[in-house]
């Protein structure tokens, strides 16, 4: 299907129900689609799964989405940082389910699930407590553990461009997990600070092919990142 | 058990130039978060050396101030940085591809503990009311060619971070190669832990703070 453009993040995310699971670009609040976040607190669709490098930075974004208890598990890095006190408070309460990945397998978990790969070995988090439990194999003298694929229902991320093909580019370290969340969703909406013509994105430069894209919303005016100071 | 005197130890600035003068020109290197961002502070301009982060660039520059702060553009501890001409970006999967796939050359990390066989211990402490993460730690641990720790080499209570094995949860399994501590720099490999050079102290008096770690003198004086 080609690329959709809606008007707002509201329509952007209206299709987004209960009980779904959702990749949401970002590195802190770098490349974090909060114009896309705040319009699904606003939609009021709860018991969601999201996928996210942390966990919620300060009080906007998806900490605002787990403040509201929207979020029923979390699949996620690096949950503890300075400004998490909305996850750390549900989290505490038991009102939040963690599952802690290490960055590398989750990025590669995402890009396999993305990729139709049904699994990898990886070194990565060999011995400890992280693979408990899992797969394991010796492989050229090293040994590995076996991470599965992930995929989600929906993906919400940020870029810079997009054309009317629904091309992306993106700027900066605010790319980090968005070409890949891009790929391994069932429908993957976007928030770009603006979009130009078709053609109007050199072929050569494009990160993001519009296949992946199904849902653009122009943010024009997105709020440049708040200060922060976690990890 | 307490810590021997700190009397010419290095303080944190010494070990960091440390570290910088034994990374070769030329180097890709990623310095994990806290005291090994203090190395960048020390590397030669020309030394030709690629900083890279794992949120997903090479080429970082120093951090940014003042109107070049650009919060599409941070490190790893998200702190907005700069970009040095030569930079790329790239997403997540490919900047740990970079790791895992060993064309990183050094990683410096800092650590609770560190055992003598090389296992690393940095990303929890075990405590069951932590909130464990654990971020790039245990990609960053096994995503370079060498990876260096730099830590001190007793806690506040003077308990040694130089361990038989760990007693906090690991990171990684036997990949740490060297340790710089503001005692002394050690070198693992082959089960054995090697002295390069001491701070402040004798490799007597190091050996005696370090009972339960057999150490081998390898400072120019042996």
């Amino acid at each position: 299907m080609t690329t959709q453009f809606v008007r707002d993040p509201d329509a952007a995310v209206a299709a987004i129900p209960d009980g779904a699971s959702v990749m949401i670009g970002g590195f802190g609040v770098a490349g974090q689609p909060v114009e896309l976040i705040e319009a699904l607190v606003r939609s009021g669709a709860r018991n969601l799964t999201v996928v996210n490098n942390n966990a919620g930075n300060g009080d906007e974004g998806l900490a605002a989405l787990i403040a509201a208890g929207r979020v029923r598990r979390i699949i996620c890095s690096f949950p503890r940082q300075r400004d998490s006190h909305h996850f750390d408070a549900r989290y505490r309460a038991g009102e939040i389910e963690l599952e802690l990945v290490p960055q590398g397998n989750l990025a590669e978990r995402i890009r396999a699930g993305g990729a139709g790969i049904g699994g990898f070995f990886t070194p990565t988090g060999y011995g400890t407590l992280l693979a408990e439990g899992k797969e394991t194999r010796e492989i050229d003298g090293r040994q590995y553990v076996f991470e599965l694929p992930l995929t989600a229902d929906f993906a919400l991320i940020k870029a810079h461009r997009a054309d009317g093909m629904g091309n992306l580019t993106y700027r900066k370290t605010a790319r980090n997990f968005g070409p890949v969340m891009a790929t391994a969703a069932r429908h993957t909406i976007v928030q770009v600070s603006e979009v130009v013509p078709t053609g109007g994105i050199d072929p050569e430069v494009v990160v993001t092919p519009g296949i992946f894209v199904d849902t653009v919303v122009e943010v024009p005016s997105a709020k440049a990142a708040p200060e922060e100071d976690g990890q | 058990m307490t810590a021997p005197a700190t009397a010419n130890a290095l303080d944190r600035d010494q070990m960091a130039e440390l570290v910088a003068r034994d990374i070769p020109a030329g180097s890709f290197v990623n310095l994990g978060i806290g005291l090994p961002t203090k190395v960048s502070n020390h590397l030669e301009p020309g030394s030709g050396v690629v900083l890279h982060t794992e949120n997903g660039m090479l080429g970082m520059g120093p951090e940014a101030h003042g109107d070049e702060v650009d919060h599409d553009l941070i490190n790893a501890g998200k702190i907005p940085v700069t970009e040095l001409p030569g930079a790329s970006y790239f997403h997540h999967a490919d900047s740990f591809a970079m790791m895992r796939g060993g064309h990183l050359d050094i990683c410096v990390l800092g650590a609770y503990q560190v055992s003598l066989g090389g296992d690393l211990a940095n990303w929890h402490t075990g405590r069951p009311d932590d909130i464990p993460a654990v971020g790039g730690a245990m990609d960053l641990a096994l995503g370079a060619k060498e990876t260096f720790v730099m830590m001190d080499l007793f806690t506040r209570s003077g308990e040694p971070k130089l361990v038989p094995s760990c007693t906090y949860p690991v990171t990684g399994l036997a990949c740490v190669s060297r340790v710089y501590t503001d005692r002394a720099v050690f070198l693992l490999g082959d089960g054995e832990v090697r002295v390069r050079e001491t701070f402040g102290t004798t490799f007597a008096d190091l050996q005696a703070s370090l009972p339960d770690v057999e150490l081998v003198d390898a400072t120019e004086q042996a």
